[in-house]
C-alpha cells in the first residue's frame, strides 16, 4: 500500500502540474474574482468563504481524471485489480494520493488566497480547519465518479456533471463553517457534520467506487 | 405466482400488454379531470386562483420523488438478482422521472412569482428539488454515455445507490443553509387535514392521474426498451450466421 502511494504521488510530481496545476487554477480564480466583482472590501468580504470553497472544489474537479485514467490507459490499473491488494484499498490509497496533491496544498495555501480576497483574519482558521476537513470528502467522492467513468474516451465533462451534485452537501457546510467563523457564530454544529461526512465518505465510498472499477474491467 | 415471475420478459410484455390499452384510457381521463376540475374549484380567499396550479404542482412533484425511489428500488433488484427487466425498468423511468421534476420546477416558478414576487427563490425545498434535477440529467448522461448494456446497468445501479444517499442529505443540508419560503406539507397523514374537501378531491384525482400516467409512460418505455434489445439479439444473429 506504501508502495502504491509513493508511486502515485511520485508520478503526480513528476508528470509535472501535480502540485501546481490546482494550486495555479485556484490563484487564477482568486485574481479573477474582484475583476468581476469589483475591488472594495465591502463587496468582496461577504463572498469570499463562498468563492473559496467554490474554487477549492473546482481545482479538486480539474485534477480528478488523472486518478485512474492514466493508468487504466497503460493497463496497469488491470495489474493492480489482480494484485493481493484489494480493489477498495488501491481506491482509498489513490484517493489519499489524490488529496496529498491537490487537496493539501489548498489546504495549506489557503490563508494566501484568502487574504487576497478580504476574507477577515478572524476567518482564517475557520477556512483552514473546513478545507482540512471537507476536501478529502472531495478526493474520496471524486475517485467514485473518475471509477463510474474510467472506460469512457471523453467521460471528463460527464464525470464533473457526476461528481458536482454529490458535492453540494460538503460545500454547503464547508462555506457556512468559513462564514459562520467571519462572524464570529457558533460553529461547532457544521463542523461535526463536514466531518461526519468526510468520514462516512471515507469508509463507504470506495466499495462503492471499487464495485464501479471491476464493472470497468470487466 | 410471485412477483418475480416478471422478470420474464415474455411474462413481462404479455402482461403490460394487457394493461396498457386500459391504463392508458384511465391515466388521461384521471390527469385531464382532476387538473380541469381543480380549475373549476373556486378561489382561495388569500392565494385567489392561482392556487389552481396546485393540481399540477403537487402531483408532478411527489412523482418526481416517487420515480426516484422507483429507479433505487428497480436498481437494488437489479444488483442483487440480476432481473434484466428491472434494470430496464429503472433507466425507462429516468427521463419520465426528470420530466417531472421540471413540471414541478416551472409550475413552482410560475406560482411562486405572484404569491411570492420571485420566479426562483434558493428556498431549501425547491433548491433540493433542483438538486434532483441535476441527479436525473447524471444518471441519464450516464446510461446514454456507455455502450455495453450490461456495465451501464450496473454502473447507473451503483451510480443510483450512492445518489440516493446524497439526495437525501443535501435535502437535509439545504435546511442547513437556508430557512425557507415554501409551505409546508399541504396534505399529511400526521397532522390531520389541512385542506378543505372542495380542493382535497380534485387534488387525490390528479394525483392519482399523474401516477397513472408515470406508470404508463414506464411500462411503454420499458417495454420499448425490450424490444430494442430484442432486435439487437436478432441482428447479432443474423450476423453471425
Amino acid at each position: 500500500m506504501r508502495a502504491l502511494l509513493l508511486r502515485d504521488l511520485r508520478l503526480a510530481m513528476r508528470a509535472g502540474g501535480g502540485f501546481g496545476l490546482g494550486l495555479c487554477f485556484f490563484l487564477i480564480l482568486t485574481v479573477l474574482v474582484p475583476f468581476g466583482i469589483g475591488p472594495d472590501r465591502a463587496g468582496l468580504a461577504p463572498v469570499a468563504p463562498g468563492i473559496l470553497w467554490v474554487g477549492a472544489l473546482l481545482a479538486c474537479l480539474l485534477s480528478l481524471d488523472r486518478i485512474f485514467a492514466l493508468d487504466h490507459e497503460d493497463g496497469s490499473l488491470d495489474l493492480l485489480a489482480t494484485s493481493p491488494l484489494p480493489l477498495e484499498g488501491v481506491v482509498a490509497i489513490k484517493a489519499l494520493a489524490h488529496w496529498l496533491t491537490t487537496g493539501l496544498p489548498l489546504v495549506i495555501a489557503a490563508p494566501v488566497f484568502g487574504l487576497l480576497l478580504q476574507l477577515p483574519l478572524a476567518a482564517m482558521p475557520w477556512l483552514v480547519l473546513s478545507l482540512l476537513l471537507g476536501t478529502p470528502a472531495l478526493s474520496v467522492l471524486g475517485a467514485f465518479g473518475a471509477a463510474l467513468t474510467v472506460g469512457l474516451r471523453r467521460g471528463g465533462l460527464l464525470m464533473s456533471a457526476l461528481v458536482l451534485p454529490l458535492y453540494i452537501p460538503t460545500l454547503i457546510f464547508g462555506a457556512e463553517i468559513t462564514r459562520r467563523g467571519a462572524e464570529g457564530a457558533p460553529v461547532a454544529a457544521p463542523i461535526a457534520l463536514i466531518a461526519g461526512i468526510t468520514l462516512a465518505a471515507a469508509a463507504l465510498i470506495p466499495f462503492a467506487a471499487a464495485a464501479a472499477l471491476r464493472i470497468n474491467l470487466r | 405466482m410471485s412477483i418475480w415471475e416478471y422478470a420474464n420478459p415474455a411474462k413481462f410484455m404479455r402482461t403490460t400488454g394487457a394493461m396498457l390499452p386500459w391504463l392508458v384510457p384511465a391515466a388521461v381521463v384521471a390527469t385531464v379531470v382532476g387538473v380541469v376540475w381543480g380549475f373549476l374549484t373556486p378561489d382561495d380567499y388569500r392565494q385567489g386562483s392561482t392556487v389552481k396550479i396546485m393540481y399540477m404542482h403537487v402531483p408532478a412533484a411527489m412523482m418526481a420523488i416517487n420515480i426516484w425511489v422507483m429507479m433505487l428500488v428497480a436498481s437494488l433488484i437489479w444488483i442483487i438478482r440480476r432481473h434484466h427487466v428491472s434494470a430496464l425498468a429503472a433507466r425507462a423511468a429516468a427521463p419520465v422521472g426528470a420530466v417531472m421534476t421540471l413540471i414541478a420546477l416551472a409550475t413552482g416558478a410560475i406560482w411562486g412569482q405572484p404569491m411570492w414576487g420571485t420566479w426562483w427563490e434558493w428556498d431549501p425545498r425547491l433548491t433540493s428539488f433542483l438538486i434532483l434535477f441535476l441527479f436525473y440529467v447524471g444518471y441519464v448522461a450516464l446510461w446514454s454515455a456507455i455502450e455495453d448494456p450490461d456495465s451501464a446497468a450496473d454502473l447507473t445501479g451503483v451510480l443510483c445507490l450512492v445518489g440516493s444517499v446524497f439526495a437525501l442529505l443535501s435535502r437535509y443540508a439545504v435546511l442547513f443553509w437556508n430557512q425557507g419560503l415554501h409551505q409546508g406539507a399541504s396534505l399529511s397523514v400526521a397532522s390531520g387535514e389541512r385542506m378543505s374537501a372542495v380542493y382535497r378531491y380534485p387534488l387525490y384525482l390528479a394525483m392519482l392521474g399523474f401516477a397513472a400516467l408515470s406508470l404508463a409512460l414506464i411500462l411503454i418505455r420499458t417495454r420499448t426498451e425490450i424490444r430494442r434489445r430484442r432486435l439487437a439479439a436478432l441482428q447479432a444473429r443474423e450476423l453471425r450466421s
